[in-house]
């Protein structure tokens, strides 16, 4: 009781809604935080104004409508029962009234959750990678430095991560309540699912598959720890068995005889692949295509969906041949070997594993999306600071 | 005018040894019911089968719920699976479908426009055929063994990966739309040719105007539905690739497929409902409602824009930003004339003559419920918002508040409303009453605490969650048996009533409409003299008075 009355003093001035790190404080201070879960990513905060906001809103139009009926109700109840009550055909002004009001909190209420959605969905381009696969019914995760999870991921805070989402079977979605996130990942030769959240609260947090997959659908659940830097470095030192995805996909290249073809020097049957990732291809057919994820994706799984101009459709499809977890590996390796890294020898090291390669942002997912010619130099990556301190880590939960 | 002085004198002139002579003694056996072409008994033949229908997705609703009280589960996942699949399947696709327009809308829509019949009476009799084949092929699929996709037979899991009786359920829902595209037909042959002398468009009652949107929405979305589920069974059949990736299809197409009619079906679920409670309110309070021509076009501008809609349940299923952008914008539209018939209707209370009895506390209830499910409605719209809630229970509470909150309550609302009418005896007041404040309770209780588990982060389809979710479940289940008990009061005494209710006069309420102008039960013939309209919808001053 006290801290509501703490909450509805601290209304009054509008900087006290805000506590020390920023963050809404209204739900705490009003008691309500139980109503809510973790907010654990950037955005949570932000979806959960406009939550609150339409709560409030609902409140105030069923006490409006209820309250009205109530007072009718008792004043104007049947008194005799013969009484035939004076017509009354309407109200233009009142009509107009209700219909106009309603329609602008609507258009309100739209802009605020497209604005919200812009910014789930438009990735950043300094993101770290992590690459998801669903399979009924778990969720395998890799980092990009070559750590292997089934149903746990850990994660650093501060950082802006992005999920690239594959999955074996069928339809599922990547869904962490506390960073308000969730995405489908669908299963196509064409497409990957990205996602990306940043997390601002060191803790265990639940992972959910949220689209129903089958028989075992409610035990595809897992968690994610936040880490503290230092904690995250500690911990990806523990080391990966087999190296980084981008080794691993460079062993892969060659296993699976895609060097044989694909020479570095360009003289191959097939192009050379040093410097495509990130940058626009010419097709044949006077197409291009921005050589993005879902891109190197569908030229492996089904390479003469699009053909690269000066080649002939002469490579076998990979679909069933490589795993989804593979593909990310060689994807890895492809990026490694983008324009951003071709100047450093090292070409598949663990660097390019840690720096991101160059890549405009995408938005949402779907099939790869042709670009027109204009737009075609990549914007530079920008390194993420290494000792990123800007989240206030508060104290682990749970 | 002078109708209504020799209507009651015309009735009395057909009494057959003590018993008016209606549509009810009419011909009796077997025979004279299976081979009717009587609207009113088309109604009754679907108002038996629906509800059988009725009760057993309420057994499977409260199956689903007694799992859900052990964050364990108390069933297997494969038989929860299947169990929640069955509820969403019987409640949506034979139940909520058909419930108002096959048995009320086909019981009133020719008395309220002063016809004899519809317009086809032997296809109406056709469409009930369809609803019981299609009803056949889906519980001989629940009984052996069930379907296990959930009602929205998502692909490529109903296509490659599910082990249950797809085809079958497939088949069954196929059938059964045909016999929601019959009824809409015949809506809408009826309106347009079938009028009374005098009864002109805007004299027609707000519930025929509800059932003609609904009709319209019908024509056009279900046959999307037979082409779906058709192209989903050519997939499972013959592995034509349409939406397994694996096979050349896209998966996403299914759910744009799916959703173009699922999403209009909404509205063919509540917009009857909304005709209903037009009639309520109206009816109860002894008021035209306020805006009667607003709210009639409200109706037609929800049957538009419902068809423009069906993107806002794709927000996370990898559809372009864009197209949701533009999926969320007309979400918020369609949401407009919702809003004005709520608006509409409480100011339709306004200097009234409001009465209490059971049909207004449903009316009312409905208003309620409606508002919060329509409320929710803008947070599910909300882009950046659902992206957290969907395939949460805060959709589940929010399409339970729409289709339980709003259809079952204007259904029940309605068939209190008419019971005198459809059966001759009326059911007892105070029981009803009781009943529904029950029902009003149990339904808050089951479905509150599912908002806020949906935005705690509770997906839906789940067996078995994590503790911390446990209490809200609880109090969920416990709501579900409160409203259990309520709607089971009600079956019993309506069944009661059937022997030993007050026999109804021609018009218990005092209501204004042409259903009241004749007897109750109505003659096969509806009216012994064919009516001619010459006032006003809901004009009071033309009803008898209430009988005493």
């Amino acid at each position: 009781m006290l801290e509501m009355i703490h909450g509805i003093l601290a209304l009054s001035t509008f900087g006290a809604i805000m506590d020390a790190s920023g963050h809404f404080a209204l739900p705490k201070l009003l008691g309500m935080s139980w109503m809510l879960p973790d907010q654990a990513s950037t955005l949570a905060p932000d979806v959960d104004n406009l939550y609150l906001f339409l709560v409030g809103l609902t409140v105030f139009f069923t006490v409006l409508i209820s309250g009205a009926i109530i007072y009718f109700f008792i004043k104007y109840r049947r008194r005799s029962n013969s009484e035939i009550p004076e017509l009354i055909h309407g109200s233009v002004l009142l009509e107009t009234t209700w219909s106009v009001i309603p329609l602008l909190i609507s258009l309100f209420i739209f802009a605020w959750g497209a604005k919200i959605y812009l910014e789930q969905y438009t990735v950043p381009n300094d993101a770290l990678d992590i690459y998801v696969v669903g399979k009924q019914w778990m969720w395998k995760f890799q980092h990009p430095e070559g750590q292997r999870e089934i149903n746990e991921l850990h994660i650093p805070i501060g950082k802006k991560i992005r999920f690239v989402m594959a999955t074996e079977d069928v339809i599922h979605s990547f869904y962490i309540p506390a960073f308000r996130m969730k995405e489908d990942i669908v299963p196509g030769p064409n497409r990957y699912s990205t996602v990306w959240a940043e997390a601002t609260q060191t803790g265990t947090f639940h992972i959910f598959c949220a689209e129903y997959c089958g028989t075992s659908h409610s035990g595809m659940i897992g968690w994610v720890t936040v880490m503290n830097n230092k904690d995250y470095e500690a911990w990806l030192a523990g080391g990966a068995a087999g190296g980084s995805m981008a080794e691993r996909g460079a062993a892969l290249f060659q296993q699976l005889g895609c060097i044989t073809c694909h020479h570095s020097d360009g003289m191959g049957l097939a192009p050379k692949l040093e410097g495509v990732y990130g940058t626009v291809q010419m097709l044949e057919g006077d197409k291009t295509v921005l050589a993005d994820d879902s891109y190197v994706r569908e030229s492996i799984l089904s390479p003469t969906a699009k053909i690269v101009r000066g080649y002939k459709p002469l490579m076998p499809p990979f679909q069933g041949i490589v795993s989804e977890e593979q593909l990310q590996q060689l994807i890895a390796y492809v990026k490694s070997i983008g324009p951003a890294q071709a100047a450093s020898p090292a070409g598949a090291g663990k660097a390019a594993a840690t720096s991101p390669a160059p890549r405009p942002p995408i938005m949402s997912t779907g099939a790869p999306e042709t670009v027109s010619p204009q737009s075609v130099q990549g914007t530079p990556g920008k390194q993420p600071a290494q000792d990123q301190q800007t989240a206030k880590p508060k104290g682990a939960k749970r | 005018m002078s109708l209504t002085a020799t209507l009651p004198a015309a009735n009395a002139a057909a009494q057959t040894n003590g018993e008016p002579l209606n549509y009810l003694n009419n011909g009796h056996g077997i025979r004279s019911w299976l081979l009717t072409k009587d609207h009113k008994r088309i109604a009754i033949l679907y108002l038996i089968s629906v509800s059988i229908f009725f009760v057993i997705g309420g057994i499977f609703a409260l199956l689903v719920r007694i799992n859900l009280l052990s964050p364990n589960g108390l069933f297997e996942p494969d038989t929860y699976n299947r169990i929640f699949t069955a509820h969403g399947i019987v409640m949506v696709f034979f139940f909520l479908v058909p419930a108002v327009p096959a048995i009320l809308g086909n019981f009133l829509l020719p008395i309220m426009i002063g016809a004899k019949d519809m317009a086809f009476p032997k296809i109406n009799l056709l469409s009930w055929y369809c609803y019981i084949i299609g009803a056949a092929f889906a519980l001989t699929a629940l009984v052996a063994g069930g379907v296990d996709t959930g009602w929205t037979f998502y692909t490529p899991y109903s296509t490659t990966y599910s082990n249950s009786n797809v085809l079958l359920t497939g088949i069954g829902i196929f059938i059964v739309g045909f016999s929601s595209i019959l009824t809409g037909i015949n809506f809408i042959v009826t309106v347009h040719t079938m009028r009374a002398p005098g009864m002109t468009w805007f004299r027609l009652p707000l519930f025929v105007w509800a059932h003609y949107a609904t009709a319209l929405v019908i024509m056009l979305g279900t046959p999307v539905l037979a082409i779906t589920v058709a192209l989903m069974a050519l997939e499972r059949i013959a592995h034509v690739g349409i939406f397994d990736p694996a096979l050349g299809g896209d998966p996403v197409l299914f759910q744009h497929m799916f959703w173009f009619y699922s999403h209009p079906a909404v509205y063919i679920m509540v917009l009857p409902a909304m005709g209903v409670v037009s009639e309520l309110i109206a009816n109860m309070s002894r008021k035209r409602i306020f805006g009667y021509k607003i709210v009639a076009m409200s109706s037609l501008a929800i049957a538009v824009f419902g068809f423009l809609v069906w993107g806002h349940h794709l927000f996370v299923a990898t559809q372009s930003v864009y197209l949701g952008i533009i999926f969320s914008f007309l979400s918020y539209v369609v949401a407009i004339p919702s809003a004005i018939k709520v608006f509409n209707w409480t100011a339709t209370l306004f200097k009234g003559s409001i009465s209490f009895d059971t049909p207004m506390l449903y009316g009312l209830g409905f208003i309620g419920l409606f508002l919060i499910g329509g409320m929710t409605g803008l947070f599910t719209a909300a882009l950046g918002l659902d992206v957290h809630i969907t395939d949460t229970y805060f959709v589940v509470a929010h399409f339970h508040y729409v289709m339980v909150g709003g259809s079952l309550m204007g259904f029940l609302g309605g068939m209190h409303l008419w019971w005198g009418k459809i059966t001759g005896r009326m059911y007892p007041e105070s029981w009803a009453r009781a009943a529904m404040v029950i029902q009003f309770i149990g339904f808050n209780l089951t479905f509150f605490p599912q908002f806020l588990l949906g935005y705690l982060g509770m997906p839906r389809r789940y067996a078995s969650y994590p503790p911390e979710f446990q209490v809200l479940h609880v109090l969920s289940t416990a709501g579900a048996t409160i409203l259990g008990i309520g709607l089971l009061i009600t079956i019993i005494y309506f069944i009661w009533s059937l022997k030993k209710g007050q026999r109804a006069p021609a018009n218990p309420w005092g209501a204004a409409g042409l259903e009241w102008h004749t007897s109750s039960p109505p003659p096969t013939e509806n009216f012994l003299v064919a009516p001619v309209v010459t006032w006003e919808a809901y004009d009071f001053t033309q009803t008898e008075p209430k009988a005493q």
